[in-house]
């Protein structure tokens, strides 16, 4: 039962989809404000929601109806599942398990997934060129943002339970306070940035060139349920960068507006780089992350490995 | 319903159609979305798949080649859906009305909701036809 409400209200679904929308309102007016607009209202995105679910859902003709409809929740039940077992970790360190770390990295790649899974359900030459470019890009990410998240498990002598990284770091110091692990935190910006599928890599939704990829024939509800996984990753994966790199949050008092501020600063890190960078090509982001990203992961986890 | 209504006129998506039109309304229409007149003060914005907008706004008079394409993109639109036709063209033909390559104007196609006369309709006249349209709803 206590599970349940957890995963359906308090640190799971209701909980991440209000502060999801929240984040996506900040991205949207910090990038009016950057564009110097005034940017839209803060119930935005839950007005979107409402409009979209009272849209009609259309599946295109020669698509695979099941895949189509089903993906979309997929992708949102993994995002709530990696939100309910960060949260859980962060209110109760001690309900951790063994392996709970690789368990988020698994589940943070389901929503990427599920996306090349529906741009191949929806019969269209467009998502399916999106999907192909989604999987090139997971090959390109996934290398150096495993390799930054060993810095950490290296540094704490082979930790991966989420709840001990944390106490580590309140014993000692965190993560991003060394030489190596602010190296690692770079590179898992970059990577994050890919994983949200935000402006220098987002080609495999290119507005403007492929029209929107593998959404390009959703509509109505399973759009609706997309755009909240979306806007749910844009809370949840900084979280995890909160908890492993930056020492999560403490509830004591005062320290909790330290916490959210550290979040709050990732999110803007996260919108600036949208705002001021042009779009790679897909050979373009592979090159980048395969080369200098890649050398900067294994150079931070050779500086883990001497001790820095 | 009355929710919805509510959202659908809070979050309008515009989907952009150019049916043989010269450019300017279209330029006119990106306009709105520059900082000066910022509609996503409103929440409308672009976006690329017809298959997301709520509203369609056509520009130009409805060429031969055009029309068949017109209707299609109509019909595979999630329905409610609501049409503009922008621009002197779009309403009427315009010149183009005694060519040999006229299919229009826009509403012999498909059912249109507002009609913003002008060639090409100032920035504030698109406004003030979505605010019409916002009574109407």
């Amino acid at each position: 039962m206590n599970l349940i409400f957890n995963f359906l209200v308090f640190p799971g679904f209701l909980f991440t989809a209000v502060i999801g929308c929240l984040a996506s309102w900040i991205d949207r007016k910090v990038t009016a404000r950057v564009q110097w607009r005034v940017g839209p209202p803060i119930l935005q995105p839950f007005y979107d929601l409402v409009k979209l679910s009272g849209k009609e859902t259309i599946v295109p003709r020669g698509g695979a109806r099941l895949t189509f409809l089903a993906m979309p929740i997929v992708a949102l039940s993994a995002i709530t599942l990696v939100s309910t077992l960060i949260w859980r970790v962060l209110l109760s360190p001690q309900t951790t398990f063994l392996g709970d770390l690789i368990v988020v990295i698994y589940l943070l790649t389901i929503p990427s997934i599920a996306l090349i899974i529906s741009g191949a359900a929806s019969a269209n030459p467009l998502a399916s060129l999106g999907a192909s470019r989604e999987m090139k890009l997971i090959l390109g990410y996934e290398l150096p943002f495993i390799l930054a998240i060993f810095v950490p498990v290296i540094k704490a002598n082979g930790i991966i339970r989420l709840g001990e990284l944390l106490a580590w770091q309140w014993t000692n110091h965190i993560f991003v306070g060394s030489l190596s692990g602010f190296i690692a935190f770079i590179v898992v910006i970059l990577c994050m940035q890919a994983k949200l599928g935000l402006v220098p890599f987002d080609a495999p939704e290119a507005e403007t060139e492929i029209i929107a990829g593998p959404y390009i024939e959703y509509s109505g509800t399973p759009l609706a349920i997309y755009k909240l996984t979306r806007w749910m990753m844009l809370f949840v994966i900084p979280m995890f960068l909160v908890v492993i790199f930056m020492g999560g949050i403490n509830f004591s008092g005062w320290h909790i507006l330290w916490g959210i501020l550290k979040y709050v600063l990732l999110l803007v890190i996260i919108v600036l780089i949208r705002n001021t960078n042009p779009r790679l090509r897909i050979d373009q982001a592979m090159k980048f992350f395969w080369g200098p990203v890649t050398g900067l992961a294994i150079l931070a986890v050779i500086l883990a490995l001497l001790g820095l | 319903m009355n929710l919805k209504l509510k959202a659908l006129k809070k979050s309008l998506w515009l989907f952009h159609f150019n049916s043989g039109s010269c450019n300017n309304c279209d330029i006119e229409i990106l306009d709105c979305l520059t900082p000066k007149f910022d509609l996503e003060r409103f929440g409308i914005k672009l976006i690329g798949s017809i298959r997301h907008a709520d509203v369609m706004v056509v520009t130009g008079f409805v060429s031969r080649q055009t029309a068949p394409r017109l209707k299609r993109l109509y019909q595979q639109a999630p329905k409610p859906v609501i049409v503009i036709a922008c621009g002197s063209c779009a309403c009427s033909g315009a010149i183009f009305a005694p060519s040999y390559n006229m299919a229009g104007p826009v509403d012999k196609i498909i059912p249109v909701d507002a009609y913003i006369p002008g060639c090409p309709p100032k920035p504030q006249a698109i406004i003030a036809a979505v605010v019409k349209l916002w009574k109407k709803l």
